[in-house]
């Protein structure tokens, strides 16, 4: 285990040495002390590292991750995991927007709440929230599922291309293109995987599913105003 | 494009170190907001007839005293004043109409930055850090503090372009992103009787919140109509002289992180600005939700 | 005599033409706007209106083929450890693998790395073939973020964050379903055959102080190494230039409102966005009062088509061009010997702009993959650098003629306007006067 406290080291060179296990594999476990909200940690990891930090983190901490598992005991800013590949993200308190946007792999949990477009244009990442998830929650998704085991806000699934949403409490609204689908057991065979490998242990059978209508697919003048709500089209 | 910090004592004990709690807040966020900086602090009240001012002028050694004497005998009212590098705080039983007309017909090179009875703004061109070194924020006392550091988008880096924008007796207001309709709106307020100082699109934000505060609405009031009369993408803070308020628009991409323990609710554009405060990693933090007016009195 | 006059009694009317009572009934007839590529067809004011004051007498001009006209320019000093060193100031602009095909994208890498400039990814990833063939590949960071990954981030030369492009600013990519291909499809993440809408902002930041983050993020990735463009199109440009330097950006990209695209609204085309000659000197200016000209480089584009508008634009005050319309021509786009398929699409060479169909006859802005085959990707970029290499001697004629021994000793100075409106947005004299409007009395 090494122990690096960024109340003395430069975040570049927290990460220069991270990203050279990528190289040259020798030291598995990482504790990084005082991150104090900073940016940019423990960013293009390419080696299967445990991290733990302990405190809160700023923008981007876990950045285009691949292999490394990074545990966050704290809240985490803006984009935490972004453009992640493989490996696995967990927050232990809330997360900020952006959360795993267009990540392309591994898992990300936020134990606590995620906010604004959680998920956004992902892209095969698996996302499973412990508590709510805000608005424009996996607005353009295109591959991955989304688990929210709390509430969903406005416009869950916005635009959707194909992503599977689960949601165990309420969705305030759906977003354009964006319908709720049938729950088969293949899907709660799934859902159940995912709360299992996220720690989670709610009942599958409490889950509701949302995926795309495929309405937005091809271009028709009838969807063009779909989601604005009635007022709106109409004014 | 900005940072923004706030900070709102719910513990009274505190007050003697509000400035040593906020200065960091303000610093970082210089990565945010490297072109200017400004604050508005309140505390040391004056009675309810008094009124307190915040004078600027570009002379660092601009004679106040002159200004403290001339007022004095010129309104027959009790002045008691201080300097405070390129300001004047001053507090007068005076009303603020016959100062400002005293002001402005013998000094015209005098800014006014805010007026009422616990504000202080302080703002200037140059790094965050310059600025609380140069009012010496981190020795200052009070009950909050709203504060801001500027990246300018549209118009100038200059001491009229700096948060917080005064909007009426002890309030402000200071802004994080960009808004797309202020200047039809900023026509409108003018044909209503305002006039503003610069092209910045913050303070047409501001100005709105003097115009519907005029109209008699209140601060959550003349917010709530603030989400459908701006538009575009902001963040703002908004002091008041015994709260403060914190709203973000529909789409609500500028970033907002809100904090509360039982001895303070603290507000910044990013985490680290709130890393240092005490007891913060117990305290209950969280980020504003869109269009939601968030806000505290005491 | 025009057609009006041979038929007495009808009159055209200037405002509802044919071409826009065509456009209402196409409107009508689809319900959908007219979505083409190309870059603007109106005519704006351009470097064409400019011209360079040759020596004579007061300046000495230098030897066409016995003195050296340097033509090299370095991309990235302000920050980057490794930044791009280009032989020529002509790079190709990012187009993607999806609006192009791979031959294209190869034949483009295979043209620029034999004179030595660098190639640009797009909206869609980078392809093995485009990543092989290119000495210098620039890797676009876009809102749609499609095929983003870290591996190819690493692999690049340079990272170019792209907030916007000259044909449309404030607008998102759009590629056709008959273009997302099964390799497509899997490089985008998307369903094959769907209609792409890409994004107008990036997920994860907005404006310039979370770029600054955004910046600071790439920069951790790649160990500070690969200079950081920073693309916009030109609208309130002296702004954005301040903001992308404030952001921390290496390199700013500008484009104007004449740069091509693969697919957008023609209303977006023909009226957003600031002609190129326009935007040029407030971007100079706007790095100037910073004190970073030629520090932060300034990349420009938007209808760079000859030597002549290389030279004007550096003397404008950018370090280097990039081109994408001219470099797709020069590949084959709109060449007669297709004329005849070009009619079975109810078109022309030197008209065909419908690239989202993906039926280019040139196998050039298609994903067919007979149409693509016709493309040969070593002739092509034989073709391509060819063209380049006619951009820099013609460029080098001109500054060698205005006794310049570096292309980047060009100036504002040795150009005159031929009209007011070239003028007044070059900043520079009208000819035969001392008058530059809107500049002193």
């Amino acid at each position: 285990m090494k122990t690096i406290s960024l109340a003395e080291t430069p975040v570049r060179e927290l990460n220069r040495q991270l990203q050279e296990q990528a190289a040259h594999f020798r030291e598995p476990d990482w504790r990084i002390t005082d991150p104090g909200g900073r940016h940019a940690l423990a960013v293009g990891l390419d080696a299967p590292l445990n991290v733990t930090i302990d405190g809160h983190v700023g923008y981007y901490c876990a950045g285009m991750n691949q292999q490394a598992h990074v545990t966050i005991n704290g809240m985490a800013g803006v984009g935490v995991a972004e453009n992640m590949m493989s490996g696995s993200v967990r927050v232990r308190g809330n997360a900020s927007q952006s959360a795993g946007a267009t990540a392309h792999g591994g898992l990300l949990v936020v134990e606590g709440d995620a906010s604004a477009r959680c998920g956004i244009a992902m892209k095969g990442v698996d996302i499973v929230v412990g508590g709510s998830v805000g608005h424009l929650s996996a607005f353009m998704g295109q591959a991955g599922r989304l688990v929210v085991c709390g509430d969903a806000g406005e416009a869950l699934g916005d635009s959707l291309y194909e992503v599977d949403i689960y949601v165990r409490g309420s969705v305030r609204s759906l977003g354009a293109d964006c319908e709720e689908k049938s729950m088969g057991p293949e899907h709660r065979a799934a859902l159940a995987e995912l709360l299992e490998a996220a720690g989670m242990d709610h009942d599958p059978a409490g889950f509701r599913r949302y995926g795309s209508a495929r309405a937005l697919y091809n271009f028709r003048v009838d969807n063009a105003f779909a989601g604005y709500g009635e007022e709106e089209i109409e004014s | 494009m900005c940072g923004i910090a706030g900070l709102f004592l719910k513990n009274r004990a505190l007050e003697p170190e509000l400035g040593a709690l906020y200065t960091p807040m303000l610093t970082a966020m210089t990565g945010r907001g490297p072109d200017s900086a400004g604050f508005a602090v309140y505390g040391d009240e004056v009675p309810e007839d008094w009124v307190k001012l915040t004078l600027q002028h570009a002379d660092p050694d601009f004679p106040w005293e002159e200004i403290a004497e001339g007022l004095e005998r010129d309104l027959d009212v009790p002045v008691k004043w201080f300097r405070n590098a390129d300001v004047a705080v001053l507090k007068t039983g005076a009303g603020e109409a016959a100062v400002r007309s005293w002001l402005e017909d013998r000094q015209p090179g005098i800014e006014v930055m805010s007026v009422g009875r616990g504000i202080e703004i302080l703002k200037g061109v140059g790094l965050p850090g310059e600025i609380a070194e140069r009012y010496g924020l981190a020795r200052m006392q009070g009950s909050h503090v709203v504060g801001h550091t500027r990246m300018a988008t549209e118009s100038a880096v200059d001491l009229a372009g700096s948060h917080p924008f005064s909007t009426g007796r002890d309030l402000c207001l200071v802004h994080n992103g960009s808004l797309s309709n202020h200047n039809r709106l900023r026509d409108s307020l003018e044909r209503r009787g305002l006039s503003f100082a610069t092209y910045n699109d913050s303070e047409v934000a501001a100005g709105y919140l003097t115009w519907r505060l005029a109209e008699g609405a209140d601060l959550q009031e003349a917010l709530e109509t603030a989400l459908t009369d701006l538009d575009g993408f902001y963040t703002f803070t908004v002091g008041t002289r015994d709260g403060f308020a914190v709203l973000r628009d529909p789409i609500a991409c500028k970033p907002a992180v809100l904090a509360e323990t039982g001895d303070y609710v603290a507000m910044a554009s990013e985490y680290q600005a709130l890393a240092h405060l005490p007891g913060i990693e117990a305290g209950e933090v969280w980020e504003p939700e869109p269009g939601r007016v968030y806000a505290w009195h005491r | 005599m025009s057609e009006q006059h041979k038929r007495p009694g009808m009159r055209e009317s200037a405002s509802f033409d044919r071409d826009v009572i065509a456009e209402i009934q196409r409107a009508a007839d689809t319900g959908i706007y007219d979505i083409r590529g190309f870059g603007a067809k109106r005519a704006v004011p351009h470097f064409d209106d400019l011209l360079f004051l040759g020596a004579s007498m007061s300046r000495y001009p230098l030897e066409g083929y016995r003195e050296r006209c340097a033509t090299d320019v370095t991309l990235g000093t302000r920050y980057a450890s490794q930044p791009l060193e280009l032989d020529i100031p002509v790079t190709i602009a990012g187009m993607s693998f999806g609006s192009l095909s791979a031959q294209a994208k190869e034949a483009l890498g295979r043209g620029a790395s034999v004179v030595g400039t660098s190639t640009t990814t797009g909206d869609g990833g980078m392809t093995a073939e485009e990543r092989g063939q290119s000495d210098k590949l620039v890797y676009q960071y876009l809102p749609s973020r499609y095929g983003m990954n870290p591996d190819d981030l690493r692999k690049a030369d340079a990272i170019e964050v792209v907030l916007g492009q000259g044909a449309k600013p404030g607008g998102g990519g759009m590629l056709m379903g008959q273009k997302i291909s099964d390799r497509v499809a899997e490089m985008r993440t998307l369903p094959k055959g769907v209609d792409q809408r890409s994004a107008c902002r990036h997920p994860d930041w907005t404006g310039p102080d979370d770029l600054a983050i955004k910046i600071e993020e790439l920069r951790e990735i790649t160990g500070g190494e690969k200079p950081i463009y920073i693309k916009i199109g030109a609208t309130r440009t002296y702004y954005d230039v301040k903001l992308a330097v404030k952001a921390g950006a290496d390199v700013v990209v500008l484009d104007g409102m004449q740069g091509g695209t693969a697919a957008t609204q023609e209303v977006f085309i023909e009226h957003v966005g600031i002609p190129l000659l326009s935007a040029l000197p407030q971007a100079v200016q706007a790095l100037q009062e910073l004190d970073m000209h030629r520090k932060v480089q300034l990349v420009v584009s938007g209808g760079i088509r000859s030597g002549a508008d290389v030279a004007k634009a550096m003397a404008l005050g950018a370090d280097a061009v990039s081109i994408g319309t001219a470099a797709l021509i020069a590949l084959g786009c709109n060449h007669p010997r297709w004329e005849a398929e070009y009619r079975t699409l109810g078109t022309a060479a030197g008209f065909y702009d419908d690239y989202h169909e993906g039926r280019d006859p040139a196998g050039i802005s298609t994903q067919d993959p007979a149409l693509a085959r016709r493309l040969d990707p070593e002739a092509g970029g034989r073709r391509l650098a060819n063209y380049l290499r006619v951009l820099t001697m013609e460029a080098q004629t001109l500054a060698r003629a205005c006794g310049k021994s570096h292309l980047r000793n060009l100036e504002p100075q040795d150009l005159v306007a031929l009209n007011v409106e070239a003028a007044a947005m070059a900043r520079v004299p009208l000819a035969g006067t001392g008058w530059v409007p809107g500049v002193g009395a």
